[in-house]
């Protein structure tokens, strides 16, 4: 009872002192508040990204790719080899009786947005049963593209991003105009591009086979005896998915990368803040070193003083977090992202979430914990016969 | 009478830059429970480090010392510490209050370090500053005192906690005639009325009249007469 009057005893005189030394509390407040913001923000891209790729795909549906390729935009299939495919046993059917599968060729179109710059968007032709194969696609303004015609529709977050991009647009593919005749929406990464009919796209890259089929299965339990029959076969070279596994295995790839050039941005920025918070610190042991004394002599232990210091240094750098966490969140917190390459992207929009907050406030009482310990330290271990005279 | 404080064969030292001092030599000293003494001496004659020793804020390199029935040179520091809280109230020179706490609060400090309850704390701080009379200023921050009244919250502050022995390093060394005046009858009070043994370092020859008994220390060698004097 006694350590914890005796730490609130000293934390409530470090407290009260902090207004004589605003200026260098500051540098701590900002240095991590930039640290938070930055930390916040890339976060917030990754695990937005990641939410959307993986609220894409269903595991009663599959995709087959060809063998050794690990994503659409680069997988082919012959014609043959598609048709071997929607054979294969597993395959449901649809309402209509055909074979609830779609054989889609997935490429990219460059759009340029209103700052001149231009920003890859992928482009998915499917087949007949492409939408009841995926019925989450809604049709949301204007009417679906007719096979045989340059029609496109767009999706909700294309048209977010390019915000320019409305029915009755055309759009250039191949010396070709295509036009727009409606929006849909299907609340994952297929929002993030267009949707045509495949055989009108494959002519236009006079191309025959698609890049992937996705077929809806019969039941869960059917993947295996399809995946088996495709994988077994000796003619054909494919790789079998359950599709949110494959849409899984897709943010992985990027979440990895957004996870190394976060943790090394950050990184870099918090050992700026973390020299700001032991320069401050030192700064307000020193400042304090009489008065630190005085308490030692009048009995308060070396461990209420080591920990009214780091709870001071503490109380800075969450401060500073709660700061960079708004700053991210006033800046960032809603805003339309487009990453793609010249094939692909993706639209999501950023989300700062509490969990992400949180985890910027365990970086700053990290970095705070450290920048605090070496001058708590120092602290304790003033001599208090000399320091309470002020030498 | 009894021996409160008990010092045999104590040597103490110090390294400055490359040199060690040799401040204390053999020093020997007793002190009884309730008097009131007055250690006299020219700058770094050793009074302030054998203030120290005998108020457990620094240990001898050798010999005894025995405060209160402790021996202080086998404590640690964290001992050294819970040591002092129980036994010892210090006044500083320069008073040594928090400037951010008002004076009631700077006197509960001590307390904070006792089982007492918020309650008792505050009937024990207004005793304490009744008793030095700044009752009426309780609420006032050091930086709205005078230095006499500030040096009267350091003794309150020193007595709250009932100490056995005041230790007093040049408790008047920044106070005009007058207030010097008011806090040394102040502590005689204490030390007459109240039973506390004082240990008072001083160079003003008028401040050691009030102690019942005048050491002076040179070279870390005791005499009851100045060095020069005593030769």
């Amino acid at each position: 009872m006694t350590l914890f009057r005796q730490i609130g005893a000293v934390t409530a005189m470090n407290l009260r002192t902090i207004p004589q030394r605003m200026a260098s509390s500051c540098v701590v407040v900002v240095g991590i508040a930039g640290v938070v913001a930055v930390l916040v923000s890339v976060l917030g891209i990754t695990t937005s990204l990641e939410e959307t790729l993986l609220s894409t795909g269903r595991s009663d549906r599959a995709i087959v790719l060809r063998g050794g390729t690990n994503a659409e935009v680069s997988s082919g299939l012959s014609v043959d080899a598609t048709l071997t495919i929607i054979d294969a046993p597993g395959i449901a059917r649809t309402a209509d009786g055909e074979v609830a599968a779609t054989i889609d060729m997935v490429t990219g179109i460059d759009l340029a947005k209103a700052d001149g710059s231009v920003a890859a968007v992928s482009l998915r032709g499917m087949s007949a049963e492409g939408l009841s194969v995926r019925p989450e696609i809604e049709l949301v303004a204007g009417r679906l593209y007719q096979p045989g015609l340059r029609e496109l529709i767009v999706g909700a977050g294309v048209q977010e991003e390019f915000a320019t991009i409305a029915i009755g647009d055309t759009v250039p593919l191949r010396e070709s105009q295509w036009t727009i005749v409606g929006v849909f929406t299907s609340g994952d990464a297929l929002e993030s591009g267009f949707l045509t009919d495949v055989d009108t796209l494959l002519s236009t890259y006079q191309r025959t086979g698609g890049s992937s089929v996705t077929v809806v299965l019969e039941s869960e339990e059917a993947f295996d005896v399809f995946r088996d029959a495709l994988t077994s076969n000796p003619v054909l070279s494919v790789d079998v998915l359950r599709e949110d596994e494959y849409y899984q295995r897709q943010s992985e790839g990027v979440g990895d990368i957004l996870d190394v050039v976060t943790t090394f941005v950050a990184g870099i920025m918090a050992v700026g803040a973390l020299f700001a918070a032991l320069n401050t610190m030192y700064a307000a042991v020193s400042s304090r070193g009489v008065e630190i004394a005085t308490l030692r002599a009048i009995g308060f232990g070396p461990g209420g003083v080591v920990a009214s210091v780091l709870f001071e240094a503490l109380l800075l750098s969450v401060v500073g977090a709660l700061i960079g966490a708004a700053i991210a969140w006033a800046l960032f917190s809603g805003t339309t992202i487009n990453m793609g390459n010249l094939v692909s992207s993706i639209v999501f929009r950023l989300q700062v979430s509490v969990g992400l907050v949180a985890q910027g406030i365990l970086w700053a009482c990290a970095v705070g914990l450290l920048g605090g310990l070496l001058p708590a330290i120092r602290a304790a271990r003033l001599p208090v016969a000399t320091a309470i005279r002020g030498l | 009478m009894t021996a409160l404080v008990t010092i045999r064969d104590v040597d103490k030292g110090y390294v400055r830059g490359k040199q060690r001092v040799e401040v204390l030599k053999g020093l020997n000293l007793e002190v009884e429970t309730g008097e009131f003494l007055a250690l006299m001496g020219p700058s770094g004659s050793g009074k302030t480090t054998l203030l120290n020793l005998i108020g457990g804020l620094d240990k001898c390199d050798r010999g005894e010392v025995v405060v209160a029935g402790q021996r202080l040179d086998r404590l640690s520091s964290g001992q050294l510490a819970k040591w002092r809280a129980r036994h010892v109230g210090f006044v500083f020179q320069f008073y040594n209050l928090l400037p951010v706490l008002s004076a009631e609060r700077n006197v509960e400090v001590p307390l904070l370090l006792t089982r007492l309850s918020g309650k008792q704390r505050r009937q024990n701080v207004r005793a304490a500053l009744e008793l030095v009379g700044l009752g009426d200023r309780a609420k006032h921050k050091p930086a709205e005192l005078s230095g006499g009244q500030q040096q009267r919250v350091g003794i309150a502050r020193a007595l709250v906690s009932d100490p056995t022995l005041l230790i007093c390093d040049e408790p008047t060394g920044d106070l005009d005639r007058e207030s010097s005046e008011s806090v040394l009858q102040l502590l005689e009070l204490l030390n007459r009325d109240h039973g506390k043994t004082v240990i008072m370092v001083t160079h003003d020859p008028r401040a050691a009249e009030h102690a019942s008994r005048l050491l002076h220390v040179d070279k870390g060698v005791l005499s009851a007469e100045p060095l020069e004097t005593a030769a």
